[in-house]
């Protein structure tokens, strides 16, 4: 069914357009749009017939339009982000437009869900950042482009390996367990949000540089359209198109390099020699070497990078298209890192048949080289001994130093730690994904009825993933007696997520009562199908780990959702807004009786500024109240048949035995038959304002969102269920929270122009219940944020009714006089004389009540300066490194010998005491302040020749952090693994590189 | 033209009818339970995973794939039957200690200070109940009433009810586990249905009655006789060797002697055809399945095929400080030691005599002069991953990390030990004279000869306690002999750290039992707490 009607249905299209070719009478005009403010030319703005925002056209790289339009147009629309709108009358001969940059542009069109609106018509809480306003520099992954730039959304790389993702939080996140990840929808194609083998993240195979604008839905009101996976917001990525005319040229370089901000406070070799000697036993003295090594020297290293893009549009007669290619090469700061990156994306946007049907085709790819680095080291460099050399002068386990134990097949001492520039140096882990999004969207506008539109969307998401682990034989990290070992391990993911969405608009103007109608309905199909496969495990030579073989080759993994969905706009007088919309989801990932949710929101907004009061007070440019309510869904998080009750065949390896036979076994799953999805429903009051000509222009925001059927893994009674945690629907969470945003011109001339933007988050979570009966003060709530070197199993966080989610849960330290803390001994909250679990107490959360951006930008003719900074207050850090290595235990109580942290001079705790980790003495404030970027740029203007543009940008990022935190980075809520990671504890993060970049960029 | 819209709009209303079907989505391998016991080879398949339950850590050999959230025990490799019910068995007693205070749940084991939070106590409970679950529904999806409709050939019929005796079989030996841990566990069976109930309590006297009449119901209908199944699956003397151990400890466990009851099953095993293996250390090499004459009853492991890091891969590196070339593997983890008092039990403790005596010394202080450190007691290479005659384990993978020991949870030893003893504490149907024959049957193939005899005036129940103490040390058996003995938390018996001093000291009677874990004290309602906890 679904193939034969996406052949269908544009066949259908065309006839009917070609039933009424083409009749009107056409003119071309053509013209040149500029920045009022320095007279540079201004690419990508819209240039539209009014009355008809469907059609029309943008314009090229030196600002020049052409547009064939229906002889009754008198008038064009101008248009572009962050300019706001112009009309001009046409005109024969070139039209010159200068338009003036405004930090808040109120006609700009704005993309959501399903369709575009008018800025001015938006009634929910709706962000958009366009290309002006991207964080400059050496991006590797698209999402970094907004950091800090929008109130309520929160972007967190998770550390500075090259296109690692980052952690997106708009409004803090609606879920405990399941994903708090926004749902991305680039070009009208949802993403998958789960990694591909052998890739950073989900964005990471874009090219930055492709992408147009951000727009992010914030609230209910506006999210809702996409029913059960908007619950944590909305990202709707639009790339950049075809612009028409002649061919333009844009060819841009960047290069650069990142170096180690700060290393992780060790002991130095002297300081190590010295403790040893002290405290060491005979055999330990004799263990030490005669080097001075700095391990983290040995394992970083100045990362370079280059990334170079070639973008080329124009128009093929009638064809609006651009081709761009980019190609990126960056070097992790931790050496072996490298990710290499060619993309290739296309748009080919022509409007045909009188303006009547547009067609929207955008192909995009990329493939990638990577090898990731093992970052076993990273952790490996902070505890080897600083007492012995890199290398050893045997030959053995590739030349390297490493801890030997004669006793042993292997020769090596067993749970020691390995050389950490052996675990970099002979670990290939290689990969090549691919990933390719396209889609094809037709919008046909009916000849006999222009106001009712048509429009299909079909598209796809398709990657392949695949590399190879190789270790060679001889090292250490998988040493085999005999020197047969090593690994040769291969790993592939597949996807192909599958699109279609078809949906009819009608708008309509009833002059007679002040009424502008929007309605629109729509029907859309997502198959989400992945295939991973299962290999054996192979040595460095080739051959095969015996009886590694997988039970299956593979696994395909898929899941389904239907929905419909409706939409209705309102506006009376222009003064009066109501936007309702509905969607009904099915999903494939639950059962019988809970397949089907559904999604209603309303919104309303009051344009003050078009009462009469107003409409005459020039120093209020705009004034509007918003209100909103929504209940959206989520349902990522959740596996695929979670409520099936399903039997796994074991691997061979995990088989049992039966006389002289090996059979391998079938598992009953744990299953809940009852999971079904989360829901948030969220109400939103917001103002949005402007004053001065604009100049000054913002919105403040109130939401309240409360989250109910939590998906919660929890624990089941023992022996009724086959597996003893199940995913289940328990407990509810609330978010409220306050933003505000700001942009203030303070000097706006000619030659010079000044932007300042300011954004402030407040927001509190607060976890109302947890429980199958709610209010069950008996169950104290889940442990998160698992700390590592200590008894496994140790958490530091809770999630427990009444506070916000990951709240640190540990003791209270005692100290001493001198204000010491006393090892071991902590504060008896229970008064019974012992120290136990009873003890722990809640005290400061790990996420951040508050976080802010600040975003300046001057220019002075021809020369321009800018910096983002950003700031997060009211988070706290555990300190696991100091933690994990600050004992004497640390040093000497293993069988080889480690280094420790600094922190070791300051405590000097003996170790080995299990509770002691859990003391709130590592609890560190991490709130911050960080300077993401630095960047000045120079513009030469037209060079040589009239056409050529050549602009130069340089510039740092992350420049500084100012904190109080004692670790190498505060910002660490994120997490260091792919995922929700482990917030708030701080472990061999991935270090944040600073970043110098110098780029270039051409026109012609 | 308004034909064409209307075309668009049913287009669009059947693709979305047809589009519903594809919410019913399935997993690509893994299958419905119809589905997996659709054949007869799938029900062998479940029953090896019911089997599996108590040997591997999951599905995937090594780690990756676990039975045991992650929530409870972090580190999968701790997670098998064996290390979780040896390290509870074991370090609570004399016979060790684990270097490693740091690793979860061993803080507090030695010292006898644990509680309701401990990722050892917690896992054996969870990991009791998931071989409990696995065997319910084995026993279910098996009911003559569901056979009946599979229409498979009688023969097949006849090997699933067998196997349906082994998962009651298992699931018996689970709740006597429980039952000796925990005393008073939650109580469901192959009655209740999955994923909708909430199990009830049972007393650990209640609790006794059952396990004692599903062994015998195993035992009569459906197991078969002792040496007719394949290897490593439960027949009839396995069930007698359980009944035997719990009426030894019947007094433990409801208040009432049954030493009468446990004569009568060694009786049943000793008929049965049962002998000592020749060479004691031969019963804990990689090719111990060979010993037919003593095993009863094993967990199997093996290197290529059973891959785990707990069960005897756990006992070969576990032991501190043993070269890899004497216990067959790549080398010791420094963990086990055993405490001076355990080591002392043999008169000579070189092996020299008493070859049983198998501890490494090098290196090691007799006296546990420290709980946490590697070097303090001897440790113990009772467990070589060799073959009888030295060669390489059959099975050995080159990494040189897992056992192919198989792990006798009975044997035919014991039963000789049993018997001495019920004897002793006044069973009828045996006799004193039996008794002494076969403790110096046991001492006798301990010392290679006639050396170890002792005089019928020496053989007292405490003698038979330190003779455990020789005969079965490290095979799990320690804190329930113990108990038996009245010895675990007074003052009667004391051992290096016991209480958490270096001399020993008494602890509370309530460490006699492990406390129900409070993660399921919060999730079932009709769970109490055991006293003092």
């Amino acid at each position: 069914m679904q193939k034969r009607l996406l052949v269908r249905i544009p066949i259908l299209l065309l006839l009917l357009c070609l039933s009424s070719a083409l009749f009107a009478q056409k003119k071309t005009v053509t013209g040149k749009v500029t920045d009022a403010k320095d007279g540079s030319p201004l690419a990508g703005v819209s240039v539209q017939p009014k009355g008809d925002l469907k059609s029309g056209v943008v314009t090229g790289n030196d600002g020049s339009f052409t547009i064939t339009v229906n002889d009754y147009v008198k008038t064009l629309v101008f248009s572009f982000i962050g300019f706001g709108t112009l009309e001009r009358p046409v005109a024969a001969g070139d039209m010159n437009i200068a338009l003036t940059g405004s930090s808040s542009g109120l006609n700009e069109i704005v993309v959501i869900g399903y369709g575009t609106v008018r800025k001015t018509d938006v009634t929910g809480a709706i962000a958009t950042v366009g290309e002006k306003d991207f964080q400059k520099g050496s991006i590797t992954t698209p999402e970094q482009l907004i950091a800090g730039k929008v109130a309520g959304v929160s972007v967190v790389s998770n550390g500075g390996q090259p296109g690692a993702g980052s952690t997106i939080r708009i409004r803090g996140g609606a879920s405990l367990n399941a994903s708090n990840s926004p749902l991305i929808v680039i070009d009208g194609v949802p993403l998958d949000n789960d990694a591909i083998a052998g890739a950073g993240n989900p964005l990471s195979f874009m090219n930055p540089n492709d992408i147009e604008s951000f727009t992010v839905l914030k609230d209910a009101s506006s999210a809702a359209i996409y029913g059960t996976r908007a619950a944590n917001g909305v990202i709707l990525v639009t790339t950049k198109k075809g612009r028409g005319g002649a061919l333009k040229v844009n060819l841009n370089s960047t290069n650069s390099v990142g170096t180690l901000v700060k290393e992780v406070p060790v002991l130095s070799a002297a300081q190590f020699r010295s403790i040893v000697n002290t405290s060491g036993t005979a055999a330990q003295k004799a263990m030490m070497g005669g080097a001075n090594t700095n391990w983290q020297d040995q394992v970083f290293q100045d990362a370079f990078g280059t990334n170079n893009n070639l973008s080329i549009s124009g128009g093929l007669k009638k064809l609006p298209y651009r081709l761009s290619i980019g190609y990126q090469d960056q070097n992790g700061i931790l050496k072996t890192d490298n990710l290499q990156r060619t993309s290739v994306g296309l748009a080919i946007n022509p409007v045909l048949f009188d303006n009547h049907l547009r067609i929207d085709l955008n192909l995009k790819g990329s493939a990638q080289h990577t090898r990731f680095a093992n970052q076993g080291a990273i952790g490996g460099a902070v505890t080897f001994d600083p007492t012995q050399a890199v290398y050893s002068k045997s030959s053995r386990y590739g030349g390297y130093f490493e801890w030997l134990d004669p006793t042993n097949p292997t020769g090596l001492t067993n749970l020691a730690g390995r050389n950490p520039l052996g675990l970099l140096e002979e670990h290939y882990n290689r990969s090549t994904p691919k990933r390719s999004i396209g889609n094809l969207q037709v919008d046909y506008k009916f000849h006999f009825l222009p106001e009712l539109h048509a429009n299909i969307n079909a598209g796809y998401d398709v990657s392949d993933g695949k590399g190879t682990t190789f270790v060679p034989d001889s090292a250490a990290e998988s040493y085999i007696a005999g020197g047969t070992g090593g690994q040769n391990n291969r790993y592939r993911t597949t996807k192909t997520n599958t699109l279609f969405e078809a949906y009819l608009s009608y708008s309509k103007d009833i002059a007679s009562i002040h009424s502008h109608f929007d309605v629109l309905g729509g029907y859309s199909y997502n198959n989400y199908l992945t295939k991973v496969y299962n290999y054996a495990s192979f040595y460095a030579s080739g051959s095969k780990v015996p009886n590694s073989d997988p039970a299956f080759p593979f696994d395909k993994p898929e899941h389904t959702l239907l929905s419909w969905f409706g939409r209705a706009n309102y506006s009376y007088a222009d003064k009066y807004l109501l936007t309702a919309t509905i969607r009904r989801d099915g999903s494939s990932r639950f059962g019988p009786s809970n397949k089907y949710g559904t999604f209603p929101s309303v919104a309303v907004a009051w344009r003050l500024k078009s009462e009469s009061f107003l409409s005459g007070v020039d120093a209020v440019s705009n004034l509007k109240l918003r209100a909103g309510y929504g209940v959206t869904g989520q349902q990522d998080g959740i596996a695929n048949y979670a409520y099936l009750s399903v039997y796994a065949l074991s691997n061979s390896n995990a088989s049992y035995q039966f006389g002289d036979s090996y059979y391998q076994g079938y598992r009953p799953g744990g299953y809940n038959p009852n999971v079904k999805w989360e829901q948030t429903a969220t109400s939103n009051i917001g103002l949005d304002y402007g004053f001065l000509d604009n100049r000054i222009s913002g919105s403040v925001d109130y939401y309240y969102k409360k989250t109910t059927n939590l998906l919660n893994s929890i624990p089941q009674p023992a022996g009724s269920n086959f597996s003893a945690y199940i995913l289940a629907n328990v407990g509810d969470m609330t978010n409220k929270g306050v933003e505000f945003s700001i942009n203030f011109q303070p000097i706006r001339t000619n030659r010079v122009t000044w932007d300042l933007g300011f954004n402030i988050t407040y927001n509190k979570n607060r976890i109302t219940n947890l429980t199958v009966i709610p209010g069950d003060t008996s169950y104290p709530g889940f442990a998160s944020g698992a700390i590592a070197g200590g008894i496994g199993g140790q958490f530091g966080l809770i999630n427990a009714v009444g506070g916000p989610k990951n709240t640190f849960n540990l003791y209270q330290q005692v100290y001493d006089a001198k204000g010491q803390p006393i090892e071991g001994v902590f504060v008896d909250k229970n008064h019974d004389g012992i120290i136990n679990q009873q003890d722990l107490f809640k005290t400061k959360p790990a996420d951040p009540q508050t976080f802010m951006g600040f975003t300046t930008n001057v220019t002075v003719g021809r020369w321009n300066a800018g910096f983002v900074l950003r700031a997060s207050l009211g988070n706290y850090s555990y300190n696991n490194i100091f933690s994990q290595t600050g004992t004497l235990n640390q040093i000497l109580g293993n069988s080889v010998l480690y280094n420790g942290s600094t922190n070791y001079l300051v405590t000097h705790f003996k170790g080995g005491n299990a509770q002691q980790l859990l003391s709130d003495y590592y609890i560190q404030n991490a709130s911050f302040l960080r300077m993401d970027n630095l960047s000045a740029g120079y513009n030469f203007g037209a060079i040589s020749h009239t056409h050529t543009n050549l602009r130069f940008i340089a510039g740092v990022q992350n420049v500084f952090v100012i904190t109080k935190y004692k670790g190498i980075d505060p910002e660490i809520s994120a997490g260091t693994d792919v995922g929700p990671g482990n917030p708030g504890i701080d472990n061999n993060l991935y270090p944040r590189p600073r970043t110098y970049f110098l780029g270039l960029n051409l026109d012609f | 033209m308004n034909n064409n819209i209307f075309y668009i709009a049913a287009a669009l209303c059947l693709s979305a009818a047809a589009c519903t079907k594809k919410l019913d989505r399935l997993p690509t391998n893994d299958i419905t339970p119809d589905k997996a016991y659709s054949t007869s080879t799938g029900y062998k398949e479940g029953l090896a995973k019911v089997y599996a339950a108590f040997a591997n850590t999951g599905n995937t050999g090594g780690t990756g794939n676990p039975d045991i959230p992650t929530q409870i025990i972090n580190d999968e490799g701790n997670s098998d039957f064996l290390r979780l019910y040896f390290n509870l068995q074991e370090l609570t007693t004399d016979e060790g200690a684990w270097t490693w205070q740091n690793d979860a749940g061993i803080q507090g084991l030695h010292e006898m200070s644990w509680s309701s939070i401990n990722p050892i106590v917690d896992g054996l409970y969870y990991r009791s109940f998931f071989q409990i679950a696995l065997c319910n529904e084995f026993i279910r999806q098996s009911a003559d009433g569901v056979l009946d409709g599979k229409h498979f050939p009688s023969q097949s019929v006849d090997s699933i009810r067998h196997y349906r005796a082994e998962a009651r079989f298992l699931r018996a030996y689970q709740y006597w586990v429980l039952m000796d841990l925990y005393g008073n566990p939650p109580f469901v069976t192959e009655k209740d249905a999955i994923a909708s109930t909430i199990p009830k309590q049972i007393s650990r006297a209640d609790l006794f009655k059952y396990v004692e009449s599903e062994l015998k119901g195993a035992a009569d209908s459906g197991l078969v006789a002792p040496h007719t199944n394949e290897y490593g699956r439960a027949d009839q003397a396995a069930a007698w060797a359980l009944l035997a151990r719990l009426y030894l400890n019947a007094q433990v466990y409801t208040g009432t002697a049954r030493y009468t009851d446990a004569i009568t099953y060694c009786n049943k095993i000793t008929v049965a055809g049962y002998s000592l293996h020749p060479n004691y250390s031969e019963l804990f090499r990689a090719d111990n399945n060979l010993n037919i004459d003593e095993n009863i009853f094993t967990i199997a492991y093996d290197g290529t095929y059973i891959q785990n890091y707990g069960g005897t891969t756990y006992l070969i590196h576990g032991p501190a400080n043993i070269p890899g070339t004497i216990t067959g593997c790549n080398g010791s983890w420094t963990g086990l030691r055993l405490t001076q008092q355990s080591v002392q039990l043999f008169p000579d403790y070189s092996g020299n005599t008493d070859h049983r005596a198998q501890f490494w010394q090098t290196g090691q202080t007799l006296d546990m002069t420290d709980m946490y450190t590697a070097t303090a007691g001897f440790s113990t290479f009772k467990y070589r991953n060799i073959t009888k005659s030295g060669a390489p384990a059959p099975h050995a993978d080159p990494a040189g990390n897992y056992s192919d020991i198989d792990f006798p949870l009975f044997r035919f030893g014991e039963i000789y030990l049993i018997y001495a003893e019920s004897v002793l504490r006044g069973g009828t149907g045996g006799d004193a004279g039996t008794a002494l024959k076969y403790v110096d049957s046991l001492r006798s193939r301990a010392y290679g000869g006639a050396a170890g005899v002792i005089p019928a005036g020496q053989l007292t129940t405490d003698f038979i306690l330190d003779e455990r103490g020789r005969e079965l040390y490290y095979e799990a058996c320690r804190r329930t002999d113990l108990i038996r003995y009245g010895k675990f938390t007074t003052g009667a018996y004391l051992w290096a750290w016991k209480g958490g001093v270096e001399s020993g000291t008494a602890v509370a009677d309530k460490y006699n039992l492990f406390p129900i874990p409070s993660t399921d004290l919060s999730s079932n309602p009709n769970l109490k707490q055991n006293p003092g906890y």
